[in-house]
Parts: C-alpha cells; structure tokens; sequence
C-alpha cells in the first residue's frame, strides 16, 4: 500500500505504525455524566466497517506526523490522506 | 452411512458405487428452533453437539459462502492447549480432549495428529516465562514440558542454534499438541450435524436480524426471511459486519492474516515449532509442503489476502530460524480475515437482545479451539448458561475490567 502524504508525497505504509479508527481522536471529556460508559465505548468499542474506514497512521519511520488515511478495507485502496492534526483542530480541539 | 475399514473394502469390491453425499443440500424452512449463523468449523460444531449433546431439535447452519471456504480453510491446522491465564486454559484444554476423541465421536478421518509443538526460547527471562506457562498448564491438567538446547537440537539438528540476536536456549514443549486435516473437521462436523438433522444451508448470506419487543425473531437472507427462536452468530471476521444489522458494536477490528506452503519437501519437521521472537512458525504437512506463517498485517482488512512486508518478514523469520528453507519454493500464500478482539481473548456470551447469541473474538486462534467454542456456544444456546469452562468470555469483561490479555499488550487489537 502507498500512502500519499501531504507533505513528502506518496511513501510506502511499511514506513508507518497503525493505530486504528481515527474516532480515536475524538477523546471524551472525562469530567462529564456518563464519562464510564463514554471511555467503555471510546476504548473498546469499534464500527469496523467494510469498505470506507477513516485510520490513523503513523509516519515512524518519516516525519513523525500523524495521518488521518481514508482507506478500502475491502480492496486496500488508499482514497484520502490528511493531517491529523488539522482533521482534530476542524474537530474543535486546540492542538 | 457410517464410515469404516469395512465399508472402504466393500466399495472397492463393487465399484464404488455406493457411497453418498456426506451431506444434504435442503431448501431453507420458513422457521427454525435455533438458527446458527456461519457455517465455518465453529458454527458446524455448534449444530453438531446442540443436535447431539443438548439434544436440540429444528436446527439450521446459514453459510455465505460454501462449507470450508472460509478460515476452516484457511489456517495452519495446529492444535493446543498451552495458554497461561485461568480464563483461557481450562477452556483451551477442554478443546484438546475433544479434539483425541473427535475422529471416534463424529466418524470421519480428521488426521488428528499429537506430533507436539514447541515454543522456543532465547534469553533467561523467556525460559522462566515458559517455565510459568508450563507449570499453568500442568495446574490445569495438561502437559508441559521444558527442553534444553541439547534436547531441542536433538529434535531439530538444524535450526541455527547461534543465531547472533536470538540464540536458541531451550523451548517450551506440549507433546499432546499437533496438527489436525482443517477441511475434514468442517466435513465431519457437518455430515455429522446433518445426520442428526440439521439443515445445512450453503449461499445464504444474512442481511439482516429482525427483533420485535427486544426479541429476536429471525433473520433475513439472500434466500429470503427465515425464522428463529434463537439466533447464534459465529461468523469470525464478519462478526461486526453481521452483528451490525441487530445494531451492536463490537469490541473488535478486523485484521487479515496470512499463511504460506512450500512446494512438497521429504519430512523434515515432524512436530510443530513456534519462533515468536522472529515472528515465525512452521510444522510439515502429511504431503510435506512446510506450512507457515507470522503475524497478521496489522491494519484494518477484509480484503482476504496480505501485503507483501509481512511477507518479507515471515520469510527473514523463516530464513533466520532454519537457514535451509531458503531453498524450499513457494508454492502457495493466502490471507483469512481475523476477528482481533480488544484483548486478544474471544467472546461466547449473550447479548442485550432477547435470543441473540453471539460467538466471536478468536483472534488467530481459532481453529483449536473448534470443539470446545461449538460444546460452549451449543451450552450457551440450550441452556442459557455459560458453560463452566467459558465463564470469563463475556460482553462486560471490558466494562469490568477482567480483561484476558495473555500478553499483556492492552486494548490494541493489531498488536495480539
């Protein structure tokens, strides 16, 4: 699989870590009601869906950025690439 | 028909001509007591003992595809009970009596072999871990055994003992593990589920589960709606697609694993080795092809077939272990999808809606513990109750923090 970085171009997924759905960006509050069971789900639960899958890769053995990839789990096809960071700043958080 | 030494002579006296289909190909019912979902080797032997030893009635198997085409399969064929932690050995044991009586039980040749699989080692702290696993295992009633350099050399004159990185130092042995024919356990569990009257329902892919009041009422399929007291899923790694329709999630990613044959080779390897720290093991096929494999890819996929990095490192793996195998060619490679639980341990557990059932979570470890996950998921759906050996795979394990983790890795399913 080649992932299309937006800031090195396209580079081979060997030199990214995965970690897994990119909801992983959306971390809960822990100080609200129900902030147990918002963790339970946060932590474990996943949509693991086949065919569009938002992910987060990445790039170790590069830039050390974090990437939001937009992938076919059913073909592998890579079909977005943006920066993490940006998707969770559009997400309201700070940094 | 009952298979016997006697029954092959009588064939070949008269021609062959008497031998039937192992099972039937019946058009679905519009209602069924208990639907199993999935006719891989857990949802057969699922059908085969609610038939037989919960002495349930009006049963059928919904498969998507055909008996044995999916990670029945697809996997390396290897079976043991040589776990570490108490929610998963009794279990796994379990699975392993069942597997030394299952060819008499069900009648058909399942090439059970106890050839005996070894867990190498490389440093002091490696050795007492296995030696920790060891004495669980033999707490638990298995057997273990620890074997020092001359003793493994002894076995595989071979390996490269003084690898620079990961010299050999000893291994972890369980002689009563082996490997078993992964086709003829789908076969004999599903002529033996047929028998007793189950329905085995191939091409019938669900599409969706329908619950009225909180209550399951059936499932939909590409063969039109059928009916059911009780559902139970067991579909490995399209649990969360499959579970989806009764609108649940799972705690579970989908991940594609791969697995590799040599062209046929004269026997070499007579048990099975496990090279952890090189991402590696391997035994021989009764054809002789060397069958092996690594790790999973470690992303999301249902995509049934790997990339070529793992690959690369399973042959590196291969090539430091047994330098020789460089020689041996390929002949074929292939990809299953894996249901990765959050801990690395599966779930047979019911759910929040009334009479759905649900069977999943094995990880790559599921072919050993086919008996077992069909007695357990069988007294689950009979009795309503857990059975004594599967009490730990719940749902609410996570929430309640009782995690299975044998590898105390955390919540990250691609690093089981």
């Amino acid at each position: 699989m080649i992932i299309n970085h937006p800031l090195l171009g396209p580079r081979d997924a060997q030199e990214f870590v995965y970690l897994g759905d990119a909801s992983l960006i959306g971390r809960p509050d822990g100080m609200t009601e129900g902030a147990v069971d918002a963790f339970h789900d946060y932590l474990y639960l996943r949509d693991n869906p086949a065919g569009e899958h938002r992910e987060l890769w990445y790039h170790e053995q590069g830039d050390r950025s974090w990437l939001v990839v937009t992938r076919n789990t059913v073909t592998h096809e890579v079909v977005s690439v943006e920066i993490a960071r940006d998707v969770a700043r559009k997400m309201g958080r700070s940094k | 028909m009952r298979y016997s030494g006697w029954r092959v002579i009588r064939e070949a006296l008269t021609g062959h001509k008497g031998w039937t289909p192992a099972w039937r190909d019946p058009e679905p019912q519009a209602a069924y007591d208990i639907l199993v979902v999935g006719g891989g080797g857990h949802g057969l032997a699922t059908a085969y003992y609610l038939a037989k030893e919960f002495g349930q009635a009006k049963i059928a198997v919904l498969e998507k595809g055909y008996i044995g085409g999916g990670n029945v399969g697809r996997n390396t064929t290897i079976i043991r009970s040589n776990y570490l932690l108490d929610g998963n050995q009794p279990f796994y044991e379990f699975s392993l009596k069942l597997w030394e009586g299952l060819e008499q039980d069900f009648n058909y040749n399942a090439m059970v072999s106890q050839r005996g699989i070894i867990n190498l080692f490389h440093t002091d702290a490696q050795r007492d871990a296995y030696t920790r696993r060891g004495n669980a295992m033999i707490l638990h009633g298995a057997d273990a055994e620890m074997l020092n350099r001359d003793q493994v050399r002894a076995l595989y004159p071979f390996l490269n003992f003084d690898n620079a990185r990961f010299p050999i130092k000893g291994a972890l042995m369980q002689r009563r593990g082996g490997t078993v024919r992964h086709d003829a356990v789908a076969w004999g569990y599903a002529r033996g589920a047929d028998q007793r009257g189950v329905d085995i329902i191939q091409n019938c892919e669900v599409t969706g589960i329908r619950t009225e009041h909180g209550r399951v009422t059936g499932v939909d399929t590409t063969r039109g709606f059928i009916g059911a007291k009780k559902v139970g899923v067991a579909v490995a790694g399209s649990s969360s697609k499959v579970m989806a329709h009764a609108g649940m999630r799972l705690p579970m990613e989908s991940h594609v694993l791969q697995a590799f044959v040599s062209e046929g080779l004269k026997p070499v390897i007579d048990g099975v080795m496990t090279y952890g720290a090189g991402h590696f093991y391997v035994s021989q096929s009764d054809k002789g092809g060397l069958v092996f494999g690594g790790d999973i890819d470690g992303y999301n996929s249902y995509a049934q077939r790997g990339n070529m990095p793992v690959v690369e490192d399973v042959a590196e793996g291969g090539m430091s272990l047994m330098p020789m195998i460089g020689r041996a060619r390929l002949l074929r490679m292939w990809g299953g999808i894996m249901d990765m639980s959050m801990d690395g341990s599966p779930i047979i557990d019911k759910t929040d809606i009334d009479g759905l059932y649900f069977n999943g979570g094995w990880c790559y470890g599921g072919f050993k513990a086919t008996p077992a996950s069909g007695w357990c998921f069988a007294h689950l759906l009979a009795t309503d109750q857990s059975h004594s050996t599967a009490t730990a795979y719940r749902f609410d394990r996570f929430r309640k923090g009782l995690m299975i983790d044998e590898k105390g890795q955390g919540a990250q399913p691609n690093l089981h």
